[in-house]
């Protein structure tokens, strides 16, 4: 079977990849491109763990195909930092301890990072609606909340 | 398995009449992938026609109807206020399919095409009166979107063709709709049964109604004996008494671990209750949340 050539842009690097057309966008970042940040829950587009966003847009990896990355801006958890300099979301979740295995960590991140550039000021129901897909096992979720209306009351103030 | 990303309908279409075994359209692929890698339908031929142009636009026509492309997420659909404004119904209907990360790439073409009588959105748009255009080898066609679901997972879609637009109605004056589901919890469930209305105000009293229930049958089902009992009343008690009956009478659901034939029954008519009172206070011009939007 051929492979797709497909050329994109990951955390605002370009990069190139031969896939497989039936290979999703999850398996390219972990499998091919090295970024191990985004992890396989389900791979069914329900617990949210591998969720990056494209073209701006919060989506599950797992459901998206790495041919359809043609052309695309790609952001993954690996993005989120400034070098060494964690952002705002990463020291609250270290602070509150919003996470225990980490597994859901870093879709969660990607999710919260999305919320607060569309709602830098959201009540904690919009939090907890727009996290609705991404599920934790370990923390209960509160602390998570927490984390997030904390990140998102300083990064206001930063701003 | 051959991936394709046509430039146009026309093309989509001929490369689907000509593909051997099983064909997929990729919009959103929010179902189609998750059938594809829990190895449930495996296509031959997957065809991606998110790089055909207008497929993500949402336009207002001249004379107040909206043409959508095929393309177009629940997300965009939900940041789009005046589509908010006129189909709210319409537009939460779409809103309570799955997570952020599914919004962001579900689309109203691909829940009328999935085929699932639970589909959320269908019963809205049948409600709305939308219809479909359809490109195919023997080119164009447009047709109610009630026309497309045929049975669980099953189209009246032939070979080779495809939906290539929707188009809403002008939502007009006095007009108002509302779409509720029932689950057992708030939020990232399937219907247990859904309930669409759609209803025009002459004053105070109905004088068009389209009522549309999900889950409660093979396909989402258009129930006329509902939309009579509303027309010509106030949505009195009287009324509405009449709209839960026709409605009950319109079920033949199935037993399942979501909810029994007995409780489907009931609550057909109680959601269609429900979605009544919402769609006729928007006629009146009262601006009510159906969800958290």
């Amino acid at each position: 079977m051929s492979k797709i050539h497909v050329t994109t842009t990951v955390n605002g690097d370009e990069m190139e990849f031969l896939c497989d057309p039936r290979e999703t966008l999850l398996d390219v970042l972990r499998d091919r491109l090295n970024l191990t940040g985004a992890k396989e829950g389900c791979g069914t587009g329900d617990c949210g763990a591998c969720s990056v966003t494209m073209n701006g847009r919060l989506v599950c990896s797992c459901l998206v195909l790495g041919a359809e990355a043609e052309g695309a801006e790609i952001a993954t958890v690996e993005g989120i930092a400034q070098g060494d300099r964690l952002h705002p979301l990463q020291r609250k979740f270290i602070e509150h301890a919003a996470l225990q295995c980490g597994i859901c960590t870093p879709g969660i991140l990607v999710a919260a990072k999305a919320l607060l550039e569309k709602h830098p000021d959201p009540t904690e129901e919009q939090v907890r609606f727009w996290l609705a897909g991404n599920l934790c096992r370990c923390t209960g979720y509160d602390k998570i909340i927490r984390a997030v209306m904390d990140a998102a009351a300083e990064m206001r103030e930063a701003a | 398995m051959q991936f394709h990303s046509p430039a146009t309908f026309v093309e989509a279409a001929a490369l689907a009449a000509e593909a051997q075994g099983v064909t997929r359209f990729l919009a959103g692929g929010t179902d189609v992938l998750v059938q594809l890698r829990s190895d449930m339908v495996t296509p031959d031929t997957l065809i991606d026609i998110k790089k055909i142009g207008g497929v993500r636009d949402i336009k207002l026509n001249d004379d107040g109807s909206w043409t959508l492309g095929v393309a177009v997420s629940g997300a965009e659909m939900n940041e789009h206020g005046p589509l908010r404004a006129a189909w709210p119904g319409l537009c939460e209907a779409m809103d309570l399919i799955g997570s952020t990360q599914i919004q962001g790439r579900a689309t109203l073409a691909g829940n009328l095409c999935n085929g699932s009588p639970a589909a959320d959105s269908v019963p809205a748009m049948v409600a709305a009166c939308v219809t479909a255009t359809i490109t195919g080898p023997q080119g164009e066609r447009t047709v109610a979107v009630e026309s497309i679901p045929t049975g669980p997972g099953l189209t009246s879609l032939e070979k080779g063709e495809l939906i290539s637009a929707l188009h809403i109605p002008a939502r007009g004056e006095n007009a108002g709709d509302a779409y509720l589901r029932f689950i057992p919890r708030t939020e990232m469930d399937i219907a247990v049964v859904g309930a669409a209305v759609n209803l025009r105000l002459d004053g105070d009293t109905i004088t068009e109604a389209r009522v549309a229930l999900g889950a409660v049958a093979p396909t989402v089902r258009l129930v006329p004996e509902a939309a009579e009992a509303l027309i010509g009343s106030t949505l009195d008690d009287g009324a509405l008494e009449k709209l839960v009956a026709a409605c009950s009478a319109a079920c033949s659901p199935i037993d399942d671990k979501r909810g029994t034939i007995a409780f489907r029954t009931e609550v057909a008519g109680v959601m269609a209750k429900r979605a009544a009172r919402i769609a006729y206070a928007r006629a009146k011009g009262e601006t009510i949340e159906g969800h958290h939007g």
